[in-house]
């Protein structure tokens, strides 16, 4: 179980992106969601380490692992996939996975984890991570290598940014399977509905608050109703 | 006779364990220890100046010739000169590869001249691997010049690295291409302390069809000092690449300057430079699979150089 105790994060300019958020988070899979700027991608930052709060404690199991440097929090069973994956000129895909497993995987075990998310693995166990992968390929290995850690705690930063409708049909399978199989908590970040959909619980954030939090069911309810058109701004102005 | 040091080296430089199969000419402080030459494969020692011609037989196919040199005498300085005559419709692989393992005060040098005569059609992978080593305060330099000169339809591959202990290098190369001809050159260099390595590139696009690609990626760590040069010259309708990649560390400098003319309204240059930290993101993505960040440091290096 993953608690997050009072976390605030106030950015450079002062702006604070995340106010006193307070969670428990110990479903198989919770998808958080909200407008775009309301923080969900600074609280994914948080968790992993890459962002340190202003204020609050992280706890892991019970662990607290609020002081832990972003490799120590990846130790204790924290992953996390990129919105925008992050390429390399000379590392291959295979070399990828391996590190992501943390032991030397046979051509037939790292190739299982590219089948898994749809891709022909020998087409692409030798491929370098660089500019000549599609943004579809690359967020599917970035997925890849988060199923080959097969951490306790898994955080997908927006899977499907950047991917075309037909990997996206591929990709919700892939959180389907996940969903049936994976062992450890999955939380993604997404806008989805078909993603919303496969959720055990949802999180609604907003200008850096926890707005509602509850089982799929109750919370889809509530947000189909209270929907807004457009921007609130630019109504009151209208 | 080659003691354990000259064998280490040359797992070093031509990853040999033992006597390769196939021709073979090893130099050891100097001299000439070991020769083997094959039916098709000729080594013929030089009897103007220090070195060896090789040649190689037209439509000689999948044979391959290693031609290692290592230094381990302190102070030594030598320059040699090999040609290769790479016959018609040949298909072959040419290892060279220089080790110094200095351990003295006095600076060891080797300059290798090598020259391709590479014949119609024939193909040619020439590996060419550099490495020094020893705790001495003498230097460990090389300065290699190749010259290759392609025929029509000629295709040839230079993989060239130098990644350790090379305290000075000023590396030249130079192309001519034929009609149809292509060449690849796929170049690795790391510096570290305070070395300095200077590589340079010049390649005539002489023939109607012919084409090059020179890749060059380098890091350069602590104080080192890095200048990369490479110049295309399209005489004729022509296709023309050359990148330069760079990985910049510490205190180090580097730069490049890439150098394209064309004399010819077909021919099409391009070139590509860039010198840059590793990225803060790519260390971070390797963080978060566990990596300490040294590790990810030493992975995004190594893979870059691989």
């Amino acid at each position: 179980m993953l608690e997050l105790k009072n976390i605030s994060f106030q950015a450079e300019d002062e702006k604070e992106i995340l106010k006193d958020v307070s969670l428990k988070i110990d479903d198989k899979i919770v998808v958080i969601t909200g407008p775009n700027g309301g923080g969900k991608s600074t609280l994914a930052k948080v968790i992993a380490g890459i962002v340190t709060p202003t204020g609050g404690q992280i706890l892991l199991d019970g662990e607290d692992i609020t002081g832990y440097s972003v490799t120590e929090r990846a130790n204790a069973g924290i992953s996390l996939a990129f919105q925008q994956p992050v390429r390399f000129k000379g590392l291959t895909v295979r070399d990828l996975i391996t590190i992501a497993a943390g032991k030397e995987l046979n051509v037939s075990e790292a190739c299982s984890y590219l089948s898994e998310v749809g891709l022909c693995a020998k087409d692409y166990i030798d491929r370098e991570l660089n500019a000549s992968l599609s943004g579809g390929e690359i967020k599917r290995i970035e997925i890849a290598t988060i199923l080959a850690r097969g951490s306790k705690f898994s955080i997908f930063d927006e899977p499907e940014a950047g991917i075309d409708l037909w990997s996206f049909q591929s990709l919700i399978r892939v959180f389907e399977k996940m969903q049936k199989e994976y062992k450890g908590t999955i939380l993604i970040i997404s806008h989805q509905e078909r993603i919303l959909d496969i959720a055990d619980k949802i999180i609604y954030i907003k200008d850096g608050m926890v707005e509602q939090y509850g089982p799929k069911d109750e919370i889809l309810k509530t947000l189909i109703n209270t929907a807004q058109p457009g921007c609130d701004v630019l109504m009151q102005k209208i | 006779m080659i003691d354990e040091i000259g064998k280490s080296l040359l797992k070093e430089v031509a990853e040999l364990d033992a006597l390769p199969v196939g021709a073979y000419n090893i130099r050891v402080n100097g001299e000439s220890s070991a020769r083997n030459t094959t039916a098709n494969i000729d080594i013929v020692s030089k009897e103007d100046k220090s070195g060896i011609d090789i040649i190689i037989k037209p439509g000689t196919k999948n044979e391959s010739v290693h031609i290692p040199v290592v230094l381990s005498q302190s102070g030594l300085k030598e320059t040699v000169y090999n040609d290769f005559y790479v016959g018609e419709d040949c298909d072959v692989t040419i290892v060279a590869g220089c080790g110094i393992h200095n351990c003295g005060t006095g600076d060891s040098s080797h300059a290798g001249v090598h020259r391709f005569f590479v014949g119609k059609n024939a193909k040619l992978r020439y590996v060419e691997k550099h490495y020094g080593e020893g705790d001495g305060r003498g230097k460990r330099v090389m300065n290699p010049t190749t010259e290759m000169h392609l025929e029509e339809g000629a295709s040839v591959l230079m993989e060239a690295t130098q990644i350790s202990g090379i305290d000075d290098t000023v590396r030249k190369t130079i192309a001519t291409l034929a009609e149809g001809a292509n060449l690849e050159v796929q170049e690795k260099v790391l510096t570290d302390g305070e070395q300095k390595a200077v590589s340079e590139f010049v390649a005539d696009l002489n023939g109607e069809g012919c084409s090059c690609n020179i890749v060059s990626r380098t890091v350069a760590k602590d104080q080192s000092v890095q200048h990369f040069s490479s110049t295309l010259n399209g005489n004729a309708p022509c296709s023309g690449h050359t990148e330069c990649d760079s990985i910049i560390m510490n205190g180090a400098k580097v730069s490049a300057s890439p150098n394209l003319t064309a004399s010819n309204v077909d021919a099409s240059l391009i070139h590509e430079a860039a010198i840059g930290k590793i990225a803060g993101e790519q260390l971070l993505k390797l963080m978060t699979l566990g990596l300490t960040e040294e590790e990810a440091e030493e992975k995004i290096v190594s893979g870059f150089l691989k």
